[in-house]
């Protein structure tokens, strides 16, 4: 992930994301179908009454129940109308009330959404107070009142539903609002200078306009099918033709001459059946991309940024691993210094591990590409390297829980005699939590709301140790004490919203020495918390290795991190180990060019930048 | 000329309203002081919780002030309309933390670069050439313009950032932990450009981090925060180095050295330091006891 050279910038890949959406919904299959009889349905309802063949309400006693024939292409009606000319005029208005419907919908969802998610205060309350009242309404029946109390109108009845339908805008516009209202792009177009109605319009609604549009196409299959039962239940007005009324006359003759409700059936559904197609292959193709940019999202380091890998097939990754594999790590030899304390033997082998991720298209997206690592009882190993380098995936792989898609290509992993890589979900059990401690970077993520503390520390250790309920107590709250919490008993009983950061990492580092392993693998168990709190953490990570003698794997983006605990380090440099040796041989006498341009970025021990040189100034922060 | 400060904070306090009836609000701030010259960076530390956003926020005026003073050029603008707020964005401008929340997702680099300039009034076609001359004062390619936000890693993002407060030619720019969650090289680099910037442009920073050596970097003076006061201010180097504050010392004790030998150093001062201080406080303690 170097940014200054980075070949991906001079690939035209930008069309690409920006018509996305539309170009891939015309990709898929159901996509195009359904949106090709909706447009179909669309030329009918505009130019239905123009290309009818004859006066659809033109009853003529001589022509009752034709069958389908050259004369009437679909037959006629009880009443002798022509049913072809009926379907096309019906298709006009049944469409137009529903886009009435929804039109009133949109209108009162959409703004009441927007102006109660971005300004909150009264008018959230009493809109939302409202749109509660309104989804409390049964709709049928406040319809059937409307129809008793205005008479019989497709159009009032639809603008009454399309008042009962807001509340499906209100929400969905209001929920997407209040989470984007405090993102910080929201926050910069404010101070650059934007008003509130260019902030909405281009900041906010660009965000709601995909959701609105899935949701239009629900809402509109929901009003076609509430107005057609309402016609075919006879309440409508008989004097404009309706797929409802169609198929209500259709009903009255179902003995005579079935194939007339054929007609209106079929419009009916296949329209419905179109609208709720589209909305899904819609959803399904969001929440695709909407997968991409979470992921990337979340936690830099935990999932291999493997979409901006296919985008930019000449990514340095791609083109340079055969020539980047024959380069030789360069390696350290043990200092003389550590020999003597006693080093142990090796806990944990790593050779020529491969890690790689699946893709859509079939392939596979490597991450970690041939590496080779051990970590000795006693030993604190570093693996440092920037976001992207693949150390917390080899840290994962070690554990057996590299995240949905991503899996061991090869390579060994050995522990204790047994080989890890590959190895299923059974023989993990053996070994992780119990060999194997674990300590990860979020303390908060880490533990469930749902559980106190204690009954999280607890659980573990009558598990895998035996442990009865009372030993496993004293136990938990023993480790409490032991990683500095002040007072255990009530760190033990409060939820984990109760405890800070600090707290919960000592908590958690508490549950990954519990069961007394050998191996501890702290990734990045550091770098959500404040510098003092570090400290402090960094403090209880060194006794507690020296006191028990474990083995510990030490990923972390920080040298400082690294000076104040590791004896030995590796470098990581996109997938590869590039250097590795004893922790003064790196910092002293690093080799690889790669290692040096990390420890020139040091700021700590630069200069500083001094003060403002101006002859005039005399002032000074009070 | 005088060394009349561009920007002075004077006793400011800010209090978040709480939730629910009666509740008490939160004082995030409490009688804070500060200013800051033309062409200046003054580092603004502190640990999370010490009311440094905050007080970012409050300058930019997206947090609620409760009492004080916020001076730019002489006149208070601590209880700015919008209106008002709006016509001195080109005064005062942004760069957040987050690169990836921070940029609209849906819009091009272009779009959201010219977006204050044709808000400000400038027309299209000035805007875009003024869009590739930020690309270029950040060193992207010109062809950026034309991407998605989600196309660019963390450091290109917060070059992106730079640019969009730098569209304004402002004189101010409030940088809220710019380059915090940037890998160690490219925040050497997008630090350089801070510098580089203000060198060529002439604007001042307030530079937020929790990082000592960060802020000693870019900034010619320091104030520290702590609970929402500031504890201790003054010249770069004195205060990141040599601190007087007890909390400013702990907090550079506390940052590890990258080197072993220096950093075993560092940690026995730090255990010393605070074995030290916490005597004080129970002598302090002790002496108020009896008084």
């Amino acid at each position: 992930m170097s940014e200054a050279s980075n070949p991906a910038l001079e690939t035209p890949s930008a069309v690409v994301a920006k018509v996305s959406l539309f170009r891939r919904l015309l990709r898929n299959p159901t996509a195009v179908a359904a949106l090709g009889f909706l447009a179909v349905v669309a030329v009918v309802a505009v130019a239905g009454s123009f290309i009818a063949p004859r006066d659809p309400n033109l009853a003529s006693l001589q022509d009752i129940l034709r069958p389908p024939g050259s004369e009437y292409l679909l037959g006629t009606d009880g009443s002798g109308r022509d049913v072809l000319s009926r379907l096309l005029v019906a298709t006009q208005i049944s469409i137009a009330a529903a886009m009435l419907a929804l039109a009133v919908a949109l209108v009162i969802g959409v703004a009441g959404g927007l102006l109660a998610g971005y300004y909150g205060r009264w008018f959230d309350t009493v809109s939302t107070w409202l749109t509660s009242l309104i989804m409390a309404l049964p709709g049928i029946v406040v319809l059937l009142a409307a129809r008793s109390v205005l008479g019989p109108s497709v159009w009032l009845s639809m603008a009454i539903f399309g008042v009962l339908l807001s509340p499906a805008f209100f929400r969905l516009v209001y929920a997407a609002v209040t989470a984007v209202r405090n993102e910080l792009y929201v926050d910069a177009a404010r101070v650059s200078g934007l008003g509130d109605g260019r902030i909405i319009g281009r900041h906010i609604l660009s965000v709601v306009r995909a959701p609105i549009t899935i949701q239009s196409a629900i809402v509109t299959g929901i009003a076609i099918a509430i107005q057609s039962g309402l016609e075919f239940l006879g309440l409508g007005d008989l004097s404009v033709p309706t797929w409802g009324s169609m198929l209500n006359e259709g009903f009255d003759n179902i003995y005579r001459e079935p194939l007339l409700m054929l007609w209106p059936a079929l419009a009916i559904a296949l329209t419905t059946i179109a609208l709720t197609l589209f909305a899904n292959v819609m959803r399904d193709e969001m929440e695709r991309t909407g997968a991409k940019s979470r992921r990337r999202r979340k936690g830099r380091d935990h999932r291999p940024d493997t979409s901006r890998r296919r985008d930019h097939p000449d990514n340095p990754d791609h083109t340079a691993r055969p020539e980047q594999a024959r380069h030789p790590v360069v390696e350290h030899p043990d200092d003389p210094r550590d020999a003597d304390g006693g080093l142990g033997e090796d806990l944990l082998r790593i050779e020529d591990l491969r890690v790689g991720y699946h893709q859509a298209d079939g392939g596979v997206a490597g991450v970690v590409h041939g590496i080779d690592l051990r970590v000795r009882r006693g030993e604190v190993h570093g693996l440092i390297g920037e976001s992207g380098s693949g150390k917390t995936q080899t840290a994962f792989a070690v554990l057996g829980l590299l995240p949905d898609g991503g899996r061991v290509l090869g390579g060994a992993i050995r522990f204790g005699g047994a080989e890890l890589a590959g190895a299923g979900e059974r023989d993990y059990l053996r070994v992780r939590g119990r060999k194997i401690g674990y300590i990860p970077q979020e303390p908060m993520s880490n533990l469930d709301p749902a559980f106190t503390v204690g009954s999280q520390l607890v659980e573990p250790l009558r598990v895998t140790l035996g442990l009865g309920k009372k030993d496993a107590v004293e136990r938990a709250l023993a480790l409490l004490d032991r990683v500095g919490i002040p007072e255990p008993r009530r760190t033990f009983a409060a939820y984990p919203h109760e405890i800070s950061g600090g707290m919960a990492q000592r908590v958690l580092i508490a549950g990954a020495v519990s069961t007394d392993p050998e191996l501890l693998i702290a990734d990045e168990p550091t770098t959500a918390l404040d510098v003092t709190v570090q400290a402090e953490v960094l403090d209880l990570l060194r006794d507690l290795q020296e006191e028990r003698n474990m083995g510990l794997l030490l990923v972390t983006h920080n040298f400082g991190v690294v000076a104040d605990l590791c004896d030995r380090v590796s470098v990581m440099q996109d997938g590869r180990i590039v250097e590795t040796g004893p922790v003064r041989a790196i910092f002293r006498a690093a080799e690889h060019q790669y290692t040096r341009s990390l420890l020139e970025a040091i700021l700590d021990d630069g200069e500083p930048r001094g003060a403002l040189v101006r002859a005039d100034v005399k002032g000074g922060v009070r | 000329m005088t060394a009349e400060p561009l920007l002075d904070v004077r006793d400011l306090d800010v209090v978040y309203p709480g939730k629910g009836f009666r509740a008490s609000g939160f004082r995030a701030l409490n009688g804070v002081s500060l200013d800051i010259l033309e062409n200046e960076t003054v580092g603004l530390v502190g640990e999370s919780g010490s009311g440094k956003t905050t007080l970012g926020r409050a300058v930019l005026g997206l947090a609620p002030v409760t009492a004080g003073r916020i001076e730019y050029r002489g006149r208070d603008i601590a209880h700015l309309s919008r209106r008002e707020r709006r016509a001195l964005s080109s005064e005062i401008q942004v760069v957040f933390q987050d690169p990836y929340s921070s940029l609209s997702p849906a819009m091009t680099i272009e779009q959201i670069l010219a977006e204050p300039l044709t808000a400000g009034g400038t027309e299209g076609k000035t805007a875009r050439a003024r869009v590739a001359g930020l690309l270029d004062a950040v060193h992207l390619p010109a062809d950026a313009g034309s991407r998605l936000p989600r196309e660019f890693s963390g450091g290109q993002r917060q070059r992106i950032a730079i640019a969009r407060a730098l569209a304004l030619d402002p004189k101010l720019i409030i940088c809220d932990e710019p380059v915090s969650a940037l890998d160690l090289s490219t925040q050497a680099r997008v630090l350089d450009l801070f510098i580089e910037i203000q060198e060529r442009n002439g604007v001042a920073y307030l530079f937020i981090s929790h990082d000592l050596a960060v802020v000693r970097h870019i900034s010619h003076r320091v104030a520290v925060m702590y609970r929402g006061e500031i504890v201790e201010s003054g010249d770069g180097d004195q205060v990141t180095a040599h601190p007087d504050h007890p909390y400013t010392q702990r907090l550079l004790m506390a940052a590890p050295v990258p080197d072993p030998d220096r950093q075993e150093q560092r940690r026995a001062d730090r255990h010393r330091l605070l074995a030290a201080q916490a005597e004080a406080d129970e002598q302090a303690g002790a002496a108020i006891g009896i008084g």
